[in-house]
């Protein structure tokens, strides 16, 4: 079983959808004791860095406890940003800091006419192994929609580039994110999702 | 490199594609979730959902058609049409709508457009103009382009990003169902005065008409309706032709 943590930010439908469509079962936890059973877990999210803070110290020492417990975690878009130390978009909210680093605002580029929100389809630029990134090649496009990034650090395991090039993918032991929406990207979205729950079995 | 994206928009009408379906592919005729089956296939990057009648009445049937849609894709789905509230945004977003589309009601009630850019996340909200070029300008229209809303569309397209859009949906109500292409001019002009994308719609009739929204038209997005239900003007016919035309795209 698969805890979905739905801290109240914005739209689960799609992932809730995605999950159905890979048979796995999977619950949403109405508090953190509701972690204990699960084998894995999910931390979604759209909007705002702010939002995290929803997720308050009990949340936090569950999902962190789990974590050093060995559970898979996979954190999507604002959810991979949470794994981080923190963020600029909302400076006083501290994210799970279980990889080292900050996130910051997207850089644009109006003479490429590059803007921010990054919003679209792009490429994922493998970096090496990945359990996520299983039965996909480098090039691979998923879709995108955000204003801020994560820093390319050592569990980057594929970037992307807008006007400069970012985490897109990131992977250590038992913990995966991702920048895009893996529940809004097709086939390619569909096969990182079943590999994160091949992990959890 | 981030791609432009090819959209297909469905009008819809009591659950049925009401707009664009033509005769060479009548078994397709009618069904929005067949059609978005193909359009998957096909490597449409987006769908959108629009309510064309959009009363009351009809709610149940888009609601319905929403999830009949939303279960055939893994893309972004978009629903537009008669979302006056936070309560019919709601609706459809429980129904699988990624975003909803506003457009009268974001001129009479532009604070819904922050309602639900903080509820959802602006990536949620488009705003969708429709203009018509007037003395030198382009003038924007609602009620389904009946009505002179009095704004400026370069303008109006400013305001809403600056109220939480996530994008603009911008309709040429002068190259609407015309076929004879995108109206380049207005496209730029908003396109170049706002940061969030802005997808074009309105006059798409051949592959070129593509190219040039998204070289002279500064289209981050294209929308279109009927020339997808040709056999000949198929998603993926259209994604190779720009993509060796330099215009990037998911193949």
């Amino acid at each position: 079983m698969i805890a979905l943590v739905d801290y109240g930010a914005g739209n689960l439908t799609s992932v809730r959808k995605a999950l159905t469509a890979l048979g796995a079962d999977f619950i949403v936890p109405s508090a953190p004791d509701e972690l204990r059973g699960a084998r894995g877990l999910i931390v979604p999210g759209v909007g705002h860095f702010g939002t995290t803070a929803a997720l308050d110290a009990p949340w936090r020492d569950a999902i962190g406890g789990a974590v050093r417990s060995g559970l898979p975690l996979f954190g999507i878009c604002v959810g991979m940003q949470w794994l981080f130390d923190g963020s600029d978009e909302a400076p006083g909210v501290a994210g799970l800091g279980v990889i080292a680093g900050r996130i910051t605002r997207l850089a644009g580029d109006a003479e490429r006419r590059l803007k921010v929100p990054h919003v679209g389809w792009n490429s994922l630029d493998f970096r090496g192994t990945s359990r996520l990134l299983q039965g996909l090649a480098t090039g691979a496009q998923v879709y995108f929609t955000h204003s801020y990034a994560a820093p390319i650090t050592p569990e980057c395991v594929a970037s992307t580039t807008h006007a400069n090039s970012f985490s897109s993918v990131v992977e250590r032991d038992n913990l995966f994110g991702v920048q895009f929406h893996p529940e809004k990207s097709g086939e390619a979205g569909l096969t990182i999702l079943r590999n994160f729950l091949e992990t959890c079995r | 490199m981030l791609t432009k994206r090819i959209i297909a928009c469905m009008d819809v009408r009591d659950g049925q594609v009401v707009k664009g379906v033509q005769f060479q592919q009548l078994r397709h005729a009618g069904d929005p979730a067949e059609l978005a089956r193909r359009y998957n296939v096909e490597g449409i990057d987006e769908v959108v959902i629009l309510d064309i009648t959009a009363t009351l009445q009809n709610r149940q049937a888009l609601a319905q058609t929403i999830r009949a849609v939303a279960h055939e894709i893994f893309l972004p789905l978009t629903v537009g049409g008669g979302i006056r509230s936070e309560e019919d945004a709601a609706a459809a977003v429980d129904a699988g709508a990624d975003k909803v589309s506003l457009n009268t009601a974001a001129l009479r009630q532009p604070e819904l457009i922050t309602t639900l850019a903080k509820r959802y996340g602006s990536q949620a909200v488009i705003v969708a103009i429709d203009a018509k070029r007037r003395d030198g300008g382009f003038a924007v229209y609602v009620r389904s382009g009946t009505t002179d809303a009095a704004r400026d569309g370069v303008a109006w397209a400013r305001e809403a990003e600056s109220r939480g859009a996530g994008e603009i949906l911008l309709t040429s109500m002068d190259r609407d169902g015309t076929k004879s292409g995108f109206d380049c001019e207005l496209t730029a002009a908003v396109s170049d005065a706002v940061d969030i994308p802005v997808i074009a719609s309105g006059g798409a009739g051949a592959f070129e008409h593509f190219t040039d929204v998204f070289t002279r038209g500064h289209a981050d997005a294209a929308l279109a309706a009927s020339i997808f239900h040709y056999a000949e003007s198929s998603v993926s016919d259209l994604k190779r032709y720009l993509q060796a035309k330099g215009v990037p795209m998911r193949l």
